[in-house]
């Protein structure tokens, strides 16, 4: 009989979690999505508008309110995603797996999206649409990383394969991402010539600072809400192929 | 044949296995001691493979146990490994080095020191006398198949678990095969099989699982 | 009745294996070579003959050259045993696994990275070297491509059995890498620069002692995800 039980509870772990997560999810991203978009609308309202025109930089230095929260979320997303790719391989708990697949795509949208607003914000500062800039480069080896994340999790037409593969590669990437920031670093350093920073961010007014953050609460609630309704569409998908959330 | 001689017991509890989306088979229990032969019966795709793989541990099972003289697989690890042999449905034969090189590797694999001239012997006993300095490329599906299970002469390990090894084989291959596992389980060793062949074992415990029932 | 193996004796065997079966199939570990030879060559018909632009570009195009070489080989690395069963039964070993990966990082750096430490140099005056530039290649080439073979072994482990994998190794593996790539040819080009290469190759040297740590964890780990 305690056999019984034991095998209970590790069922409900395995099949009952994902059940009691959609609902649960599905109350939530509404929620997160209108806080979302509000504090979004609020943060570029103050970046826009409100903030001062920097004195050296003029009105093209606005851009980093979307650039440096962007910035920062690319980087947080990819520790995350190894984080649950890590709970995922120590617990076998498919939702684990689930969150850091739904992760990756967000994740590499905000890395995109770094990159495009540096470079926007690149060509009036330097007068090119690139420029070597340690962060830069780091940022765009980032979006590598998560588009071998993304294909290694493409390629395996074996779903349980796929999720602790890719699971394995996170973690690699993981370790690896603060060795690859400071190879770059130390790169730009020893190649002075092409030693252009973007990190000379206009001294930051009070206001500024506050409108990064918001925005930055902005692009987490809209993780949140897209990262889960990215699970349950997977959820979703995986149980009417499978009979495995079925077998009560 | 020290190892042999003492008691050993391989137990499934509750198997579940799953392959892919797809589950094969559940609650699966059995339970096999010194001089057993457990054959194991099933249409294509109904998991014999799978459940082969799951007990020498290459593949975790989707729940329950498979113990070893009481203890988990999982956890004996290599402490299991040393008492298994196990020839899967890809015999583990490089095409580029000879019967006698494949053999000895594998042998040295798992550990086994064995000598050439010995080797060599038993390789001749199953017709590979010829074949012996030849890359296997050269030889025929049942003459690989021959040179995968030449270890079975060769090592004693308790446990054996076999996939479809009679596949290939002529008659009189099979027949020494045959009377190896027979000879085998006569002495203590236990034996997990599969195979779409007609064969009779004689052996003093012989049990059949049926995984499509 | 029968003697065990030491550890040692098991592990020599695997190297020894992977050796000789490269050996009977000397196509393989060749065409590694002459890739290396031949794309490197091609840089200075791109890019005209002026001797201090060839210098300038020398560890750069050597480098990338010889990362592209080692991941030539990658899909190959496990492809054979795991295609013929070989690899299962060394998951089923006495040994740990992971050592018996650590052997096959070994034999594919012997037979993949090893020869071009050999060879960069000779091209290396094609590129206009000096003396103590080529020295600082061969060093950094030495424990790069050690590093090289040993992280390309999780993208090689990871993508087993897969459709396409060589163009995904590439692309799990490249990122991965660019420590060694960066670190590796800062070398050179500190020498180029008159800075003392220390630095460099010292942690060049760390990024190997990581990799010789984690990777073959990791690629036991993706091993036993493929075998399941």
């Amino acid at each position: 009989m305690k056999n019984l039980a034991t095998k209970s509870g590790f069922n409900w772990l395995k099949y009952a979690s994902p059940k009691t997560f959609y609902p649960l999810a599905g109350k939530l991203i509404p929620w997160c999505a209108i806080s979302a978009a509000t504090l979004i609308a609020y943060g570029l309202y103050i970046g826009l508008l409100v903030a001062p025109t920097d004195f050296q930089q003029g009105e093209g230095y606005r851009i980093i309110f979307v650039h440096v929260p962007a910035a920062w979320f690319s980087m947080f997303l990819y520790l995350l995603m190894a984080l649950y790719a890590g709970m995922g391989l120590v617990f076998n708990a498919k939702l684990s797996y689930l969150m850091a697949t739904a992760i990756a795509p967000t994740g590499a949208m905000f890395t995109l999206l770094a990159l495009v607003t540096g470079s926007l914000w690149g060509k009036p500062m330097w007068g090119a649409w690139w420029v070597w800039d340690a962060r830069l480069t780091s940022e765009l080896i980032l979006l590598f990383l998560y588009i071998g994340y993304i294909s290694l999790q493409a390629a395996i037409d074996d779903k349980t394969r796929a999720d602790k593969a890719s699971a394995v590669l996170a973690l690699v990437g993981a370790i690896n991402v603060p060795i690859i920031f400071f190879s770059v670093k130390w790169w730009n350093t020893l190649h002075q010539g092409s030693s252009i920073s973007l990190t000379k961010a206009p001294a930051m007014a009070a206001i500024m600072l506050q409108g990064m953050l918001i925005m930055a609460i902005g692009f987490w609630l809209y993780s949140i809400a897209v990262i889960l309704m990215r699970v349950r569409c997977e959820i979703l998908e995986r149980d009417s192929k499978t009979a495995m959330f079925r077998q009560d | 044949m020290g190892l042999l001689a003492s008691n050993r017991e391989l137990t499934a509890d509750n198997l579940v296995g799953v392959r892919g989306d797809r589950l094969l088979f559940e609650k699966l229990n059995f339970k096999c001691s010194n001089g057993t032969v457990l054959y194991l019966q099933g249409a294509n795709g109904t998991g014999k493979t799978t459940l082969l793989r799951t007990i020498c541990g290459l593949s975790k099972p989707h729940a329950g146990v498979i113990k070893w003289c009481g203890e988990n697989i999982n956890a004996l690890a290599e402490d299991f490994h040393q008492h298994v042999l196990y020839i899967g449905h890809l015999p583990g034969i490089k095409e580029d080095l000879t019967a006698l090189e494949n053999l000895q590797f594998s042998l040295a694999l798992s550990g086994s020191n064995v000598m050439e001239d010995k080797a060599t012997a038993v390789l001749k006993m199953l017709g590979l006398a010829h074949g012996l300095n030849l890359p296997t490329r050269m030889l025929s599906q049942g003459q690989k198949r021959r040179v995968a299970l030449a270890r079975l002469w060769l090592q004693d390990l308790p446990l054996w678990i076999l996939d479809e090894p009679f596949t290939a084989l002529d008659t009189s291959a099979t027949d020494l095969l045959k009377q190896k596992i027979e000879a085998f389980a006569h002495d203590g060793g236990i034996v997990v099989m599969t195979t779409h062949q007609e064969v009779t074992l004689h052996v003093p415990k012989f049990e059949q699982l049926r995984l499509d029932a | 009745m029968h003697k065990k193996l030491s550890t040692f004796s098991v592990l020599y065997k695997i190297l020894e294996r992977d050796i000789k079966v490269a050996w009977r199939r000397q196509s393989d570990v060749m065409a590694v070579f002459f890739f290396f030879i031949i794309a490197a060559s091609l840089f200075p018909l791109g890019s005209g003959a002026d001797p201090k632009l060839l210098n300038a570009m020398a560890p750069s195009v050597l480098w990338v050259t010889a990362l592209l070489s080692c991941m030539l080989s990658l899909s190959r690395m496990y492809a054979s045993d795991y295609a013929d069963g070989t690899l299962e039964q060394m998951m089923l070993s006495n040994q740990p696994t992971v050592l018996i990966v650590l052997m096959k990082i070994l034999a594919h750096w012997m037979l993949s990275g090893l020869p071009l430490v050999f060879v960069a140099p000779l091209i290396g005056l094609q590129f206009n070297l000096s003396g103590a530039q080529l020295q600082i290649l061969a060093l950094s080439l030495l424990m790069g491509t050690l590093a090289l073979s040993l992280i390309g072994s999780i993208g090689a482990t990871l993508t087993l059995g897969i459709r396409g994998t060589g163009v995904l190794i590439a692309i799990l593996v490249l990122p991965l890498y660019i420590p060694v790539l960066v670190f590796g040819a800062g070398a050179v080009n500190a020498v180029s620069i008159g800075v003392s290469p220390n630095g460099a190759l010292s942690l060049l040297g760390a990024v190997l002692a990581m990799a010789l740590v984690f990777a073959p964890l990791a690629s036991t780990a993706a091993l036993k995800i493929a075998l399941e």
